[in-house]
């Protein structure tokens, strides 16, 4: 069997003192995508940075196609993950092509230039969002939603076979969220790719990822397939309220009661 | 983002730029001296006006030159590293800590060097200890980097008030235009420019992952760029230019503000292209607001920090005025 993509183990990540995730194992080989999902503050954001390296895990470790992070620079570890954070702040005024040409950066040596196949992936990225022909516009003047899409385009930019992704739904109307979600379905499927997501919406976890990791924010975590996690019964514990699935054609939809 | 090319055409025309205000400088005051003639005593001949333009001019020219461009170059890099537009080389106490120096040694009696020399260590004091107030617990956040500057920095302008107020009368203008920056106390012109060329070319080979730096730190981090060791390194590598142009000419006002912002908006913002564009605009905005310290009133001379902030404070507050939030 080949490395996993991603790999944890015995992982533990605190916030403020207090044990959010402990013993976690897991492991995502390529073409797998985990939806990750939990009440606020349970700790999801945090163990996505820690996944992604950003930040040093309390206790047990991580391993990137097999390496533990400390065994990689920066730049190999951005060769080989790509993760969405949940703010975009940009103090000064850049074009939209610039920013995405930024996800190139590991690509290219020192005193390298962004070369005309680079600006080709960034386009081709840039219609990938649905954000072709805005090339030239400043980022200030996007709306929300565009900035969340021109986030993701330089993350497709960066060419990484592992996506972390930390509510990439966000600001997003429903046509983009369900066009995001197919684009990296795709990615899984066609490119091997594998994607970690931090999700708010259970049925559509249901419906893009094999797998889901629940989060309770006490230290306890359960992970498996999509079909036996996501069920009213553990999603109603899991947010504290009471939850009836309703099922149809295979997909689930969540109501609460 | 510029192309290669672009952006070489944008240096080469501020190069231009830069020579011209060279030529001003060594040609305007007092003694007059003629442009052919100017090149002349540049190529060793003996013309009238040599020994003013060799012996005066050219060193205080090329010590602007650097000054100028040290303190574009840190206000650029400041910048980044506090991801905050409106950061300028003196905004951690650099400035404060090299003033209080410098004025010491003047109020004990020291000159020339000895005044270098406090001021070097005035500003290096200042420097570790924002660093290490700011770094205490680890974060070092750009909001906590901030405030422990400008704390600092408020507790040596109270030091730099309390030595004026008790400093004898005849010591008092010296200070004053030690203050305010002036390029007539430089001693030698060789360390500024040392320091220009040290300090570019140890940001340059960096200029891309600041431009990832500026976009955030996670992000930048989560992109490639090693973003520990990269913010010690700006941070040093800013303090020192700031300290370096302090101890030559004193505390020369706006241009590490003003310079990176207007070459921003003429160039955008791929650090790539700022830092040696600010270095180039920042040297000969220096060097011209100097030529005019000089002539403006002659035979007086103004401290050249008054002038670049009265020509500094207007075009900034038009610009801010411009830029919509």
């Amino acid at each position: 069997m080949s490395t996993p993509l991603l790999e944890a183990r015995g992982l533990r990540v605190d916030i403020a003192g207090r044990a959010v995730i402990a013993g976690l194992d897991f492991s995502l080989a390529a073409g797998e995508s985990l939806a990750i999902l939990g009440r606020n503050g349970a700790g999801k954001s945090t163990l996505l940075s820690t996944l992604a390296g950003l930040r040093a895990p309390a206790g047990g470790e991580v391993r990137l196609e097999g390496d533990p992070y400390a065994a990689l620079s920066p730049r190999e570890a951005a060769l080989r993950r790509a993760w969405l954070g949940q703010v975009q702040a940009d103090p000064f005024a850049s074009g939209v092509l610039e920013t995405v040409l930024t996800g190139r950066h590991p690509h290219l040596g020192r005193w390298q230039w962004e070369s005309a196949e680079d600006a080709r992936i960034a386009r081709g990225a840039l219609a990938a969002v649905g954000l072709a022909g805005m090339e030239k516009r400043e980022v200030q003047t996007l709306s929300g939603g565009e900035r969340q899409r021109l986030a993701i385009a330089t993350l497709l930019a960066q060419a990484a076979r592992l996506y972390l992704l930390d509510e990439p739904l966000s600001h997003l109307d429903l046509n983009h969220q369900m066009a995001v979600l197919e684009l990296f379905a795709g990615a899984a499927r066609d490119c091997g790719a594998g994607v970690v997501m931090v999700l708010h919406d259970p049925g559509l976890a249901h419906r893009y990822c094999q797998r889901v990791l629940l989060v309770h924010g006490d230290g306890r975590t359960e992970e498996g397939a999509a079909d036996d996690m996501l069920t009213a019964e553990r999603l109603s514990a899991l947010y504290g309220y009471r939850l009836r699935l309703v099922e149809s054609d295979g997909r689930r939809c969540f109501i609460p009661e | 983002m510029p192309s290669r090319r672009r952006a070489l055409l944008i240096l080469i025309g501020l190069c231009l730029l830069a020579l011209a205000s060279f030529w001003a400088a060594l040609a305007a005051g007092s003694v007059s001296v003629a442009g052919g003639d100017v090149l002349a005593a540049l190529l060793g001949q003996d013309v009238p006006g040599m020994e003013v333009v060799l012996q005066l001019r050219l060193p205080r020219a090329l010590a602007g030159f650097a000054c100028g461009g040290l303190l574009a170059l840190a206000g650029a890099l400041m910048q980044v590293l506090l991801r905050n537009p409106l950061a300028d080389p003196y905004v951690l106490g650099i400035s404060g800590g090299a003033g209080v120096g410098a004025l010491f040694a003047i109020l004990v009696g020291l000159s020339g060097l000895g005044t270098d020399l406090f001021a070097l260590t005035g500003a290096m004091a200042a420097t570790v200890l924002v660093f290490g107030l700011a770094h205490g617990d680890g974060s070092w956040t750009q909001t906590r980097l901030l405030l422990t500057g400008v704390i600092v920095a408020a507790g040596c302008g109270a030091l730099v008030a309390l030595m004026l107020s008790i400093a004898p009368e005849a010591k008092l203008r010296g200070m004053l235009f030690w203050l305010m920056g002036d390029l007539g106390q430089v001693n030698d012109w060789w360390p500024p420019v040392l320091a220009l060329a040290a300090a570019l070319a140890l940001a340059m080979p960096f200029a891309r992952e600041l431009n990832l730096l500026s976009r955030g730190l996670m992000q930048a981090q989560a992109q490639g760029v090693a973003v520990g060791r990269l913010r010690y390194a700006i941070y040093f590598l800013a303090s020192l230019a700031t300290a370096s142009s302090v101890t030559a000419a004193g505390s020369i006002g706006f241009v590490g503000l003003v310079v990176p912002h207007l070459v921003r908006l003429a160039t955008g913002n791929d650090q790539r292209l700022l830092l040696p564009a600010s270095v180039l605009a920042g040297g000969a905005l220096l060097v011209s607001a100097d030529t005019l310290a000089r002539t403006l009133i002659a035979p007086q001379q103004l401290p050249v920090g008054v002038l670049t902030a009265l020509i500094g404070v207007p075009v900034f507050l038009f610009l801010l005025s411009r830029q919509p939030r």
